[in-house]
């Protein structure tokens, strides 16, 4: 209690150094999990492809001059833990190679560059509870140390911080005087420009049902109930239908915005070398690295705020529990509890789940070619995010108590996913057929000088020949 | 001084050191759209001291984050290693440029800032720049124009494709 008296007192005397706290705790635990996943992704990775993978970093065995003779030959075993500080080691021991014509200025600040979106964008993530203590009408101490700062805007500064990513890897892509380099960067622009538009879409969904752009509202809403009408489930946004067609979108554009598997173009390593990093070496190297990890765990945070009811670790209204089942009261409000001061411990948790999710899609899918990546970016998901927002629209509308309730709203929801459907497999299968009799046309190419006709026929019906 | 005028400063001199790197920058197009993706970015930030909140994230996301990506596009499909092989000839014209500049200077801090020497602090509340009271007014007051605005925005959609694609 003494910890929120302080916090109280200093909210008031010198918001500042809150302000430098609240930043130190949401960039310091980014920097000190990062090499952990990058370990995890190593790992898992090699499980998932029936290896071992690195295991041996930080094996210590015990020296046979060891004064206890019982440990001596013994084996303390880490599992490899060690392995990503080796790592830093060895990327900060590698001889830094800076290519002799490029634009130097923009070449070394582009590694800073791509990694300010990355830390930046967790500023207004709520990583536990802004409310009161439960049981009591306190504010806790998570109330004065959670989101750097819980802006009205918390949404759409993600989306804006997000949108800076691109700068980092084009002007790295630019400044390093490499054709490679360059391609990696255009192709970087291309893929983020495309895939920002789904994402804001499907955020907007989420905006549309819950009327707010602040991310703690956002957590709030879903702590109500399930549906709005199974009190004692949380509403999760994951468990609604169109939460889940959000969330989906959400997720394939997040792939796409951090650059991974198995939206990794900008980085081919067999098409374009290293794509935009091919030129950095060493340190700058690691900075990139470090700039795609640290995104791709914000943003992980990201959807664990929005879809996965943010910092409560199990979607249960504990509080309605315990007034419904006095018998079991005292255990209900356990949990209410666990539930408030264990939130940082299951934001993590399901930022966490978010990762391994990223590299169990590593370990799945190949590569998109790159008219798959466009056609999946503006034909699939931009239209379904959108019809997904309309069909949301709706259910705002007629779940309102005045219009039919929240059951009628699911239903009316429900009947609005349908016809969308049909209308788009209707429209879907006029584009097929007007697509296949494009296909069926011949070319004819004259040559004026041999003053001759060349009739050149598509692979289509047999009939037409292909002698020409 | 107060603490609010010297963000002020700092982020007014930033952005106008910026402003002038794009001028200044001129045979380098990349460090000059660079500059002026920095002087956008730093000019929502002084939207954020004025507490237009709405104003200062849009201004981030819609210049710094996606105009701008574009621009670098263009700026990189250019040959940007070549000196223009056109060269400026010395006639006169510099003093005749720089006439001109002091006379836009003289207008511009005769219009702009001598009515603002005398403002100190803002007149608005905490609720002026925020989502929800923007939105109130755009869609109440403001709704004719807002949809005209929108519906623009639909026809330039709509034309640049009809322009780019070939086959619709």
């Amino acid at each position: 209690m003494d910890v929120l008296g302080w916090l109280q007192r200093t909210s008031v005397d010198a918001p500042w150094l809150l302000a430098v706290i609240r930043v130190l705790l949401l960039v310091v635990p980014i920097l000190t999990i990062v090499p952990g996943l990058i370990w995890w992704e190593r790992r898992l990775l090699s499980w998932m492809q029936d290896r071992i993978g690195p295991n041996r970093t930080g094996t210590i065995t015990i020296p046979d001059n060891f004064p206890l003779a019982s440990l001596r030959g013994r084996k303390i075993r880490t599992f490899g833990l060690l392995q990503p500080i080796a790592d830093g080691v060895k990327l900060f021991m590698k001889e830094d190679v800076t290519p002799s014509s490029i634009d130097r200025k923009i070449y070394f600040l582009a590694p800073a560059i791509a990694l300010f979106p990355a830390f930046a964008l967790g500023a207004t993530l709520p990583q536990a509870s802004t409310g009161f203590i439960p049981g009591t009408d306190i504010l806790g101490p998570f109330h004065y140390l959670t989101p750097v700062a819980n802006v009205d805007i918390g949404l759409l500064y993600v989306l804006a911080i997000s949108s800076l990513g691109v700068y980092g890897v084009v002007l790295a892509g630019y400044a390093s005087n490499n054709k490679y380099s360059l391609m990696g960067g255009l192709r970087a622009s291309a893929q983020l420009i495309s895939y920002e538009l789904a994402m804001g879409v499907s955020l907007a969904c989420v905006v549309l049902a819950t009327a707010s752009l602040r991310m703690s509202d956002m957590v709030v809403a879903q702590e109500q109930a399930l549906w709005g009408f199974v009190p004692a489930v949380q509403n999760w946004f994951l468990f609604t239908p169109f939460g889940l067609v959000s969330a989906a979108i959400f997720l394939v554009c997040v792939v796409a915005e951090t650059n991974r598997a198995p939206f990794d173009l900008p980085e081919a390593e067999n098409e374009l070398i290293a794509g935009y990093h091919t030129e950095y070496s060493s340190m700058k190297f690691a900075v990139f690295f470090m700039g795609e990890y640290a995104a791709m765990f914000v943003f992980s945070g990201v959807f664990a705020a929005v879809f996965l009811g943010g910092y409560n670790l199990m979607p249960f209204n504990w509080e309605y529990l315990a007034a419904t089942f006095p018998a079991a009261a005292g255990f209900f409000k356990g949990m209410a509890a666990a539930n408030y001061w264990l939130g940082p411990l299951g934001f993590v948790a399901k930022m966490a789940a978010g990762i391994t999710f990223f590299i169990w899609l590593r370990a799945t899918l190949p590569r998109l070619r790159y008219d798959q990546l466009m056609t999946l970016g503006w034909k699939v998901l931009l239209p379904l995010a959108v019809a997904n927002f309309i069909v949301v629209g709706i259910w705002v509308i007629c779940s309102n108590e005045r219009v039919l309730g929240p059951v009628g709203g699911w239903v009316a929801l429900l009947v609005a996913m349908g016809v969308l459907a049909i209308l788009y497999m209707n429209l879907a299968a006029t584009i097929k057929k007007g697509a296949k009799s494009m296909d069926k046309r011949t070319v004819k190419l004259s040559d004026p000088q041999a003053k001759r006709s060349i009739k050149l026929a598509d692979p289509g019906p047999a009939s037409e020949g292909g002698q020409a | 001084m107060t603490a609010n005028q010297v963000v002020f400063l700092v982020l007014a001199a930033i952005a106008g050191l910026a402003a002038v790197g794009v001028v200044a920058f001129g045979n380098n197009p990349v460090r000059a759209a660079l500059l002026l993706v920095l002087n956008f970015f730093v000019l929502g930030f002084i939207y954020f001291t004025l507490g237009a909140q709405l104003l200062g994230i849009s201004q981030i996301m819609v210049y710094a984050g996606a105009i701008m990506v574009l621009f670098l596009f263009v700026i990189m499909m250019l040959q940007l290693h070549q000196r223009s092989p056109i060269v400026e000839g010395r006639e006169g014209r510099g003093v005749l440029a720089w006439l001109f500049g002091l006379a836009l200077a003289v207008v511009v801090f005769a219009s702009v800032i001598v009515p603002l020497m005398s403002v100190s602090g803002s007149p608005i509340g905490d609720e002026y720049g925020t989502p929800q009271s923007v939105g109130r007014v755009l869609f109440t007051t403001y709704v004719l124009p807002f949809e005209i605005a929108s519906v623009l925005l639909l026809i330039g959609i709509v034309g640049s494709i009809l322009l780019a694609k070939r086959r619709l």
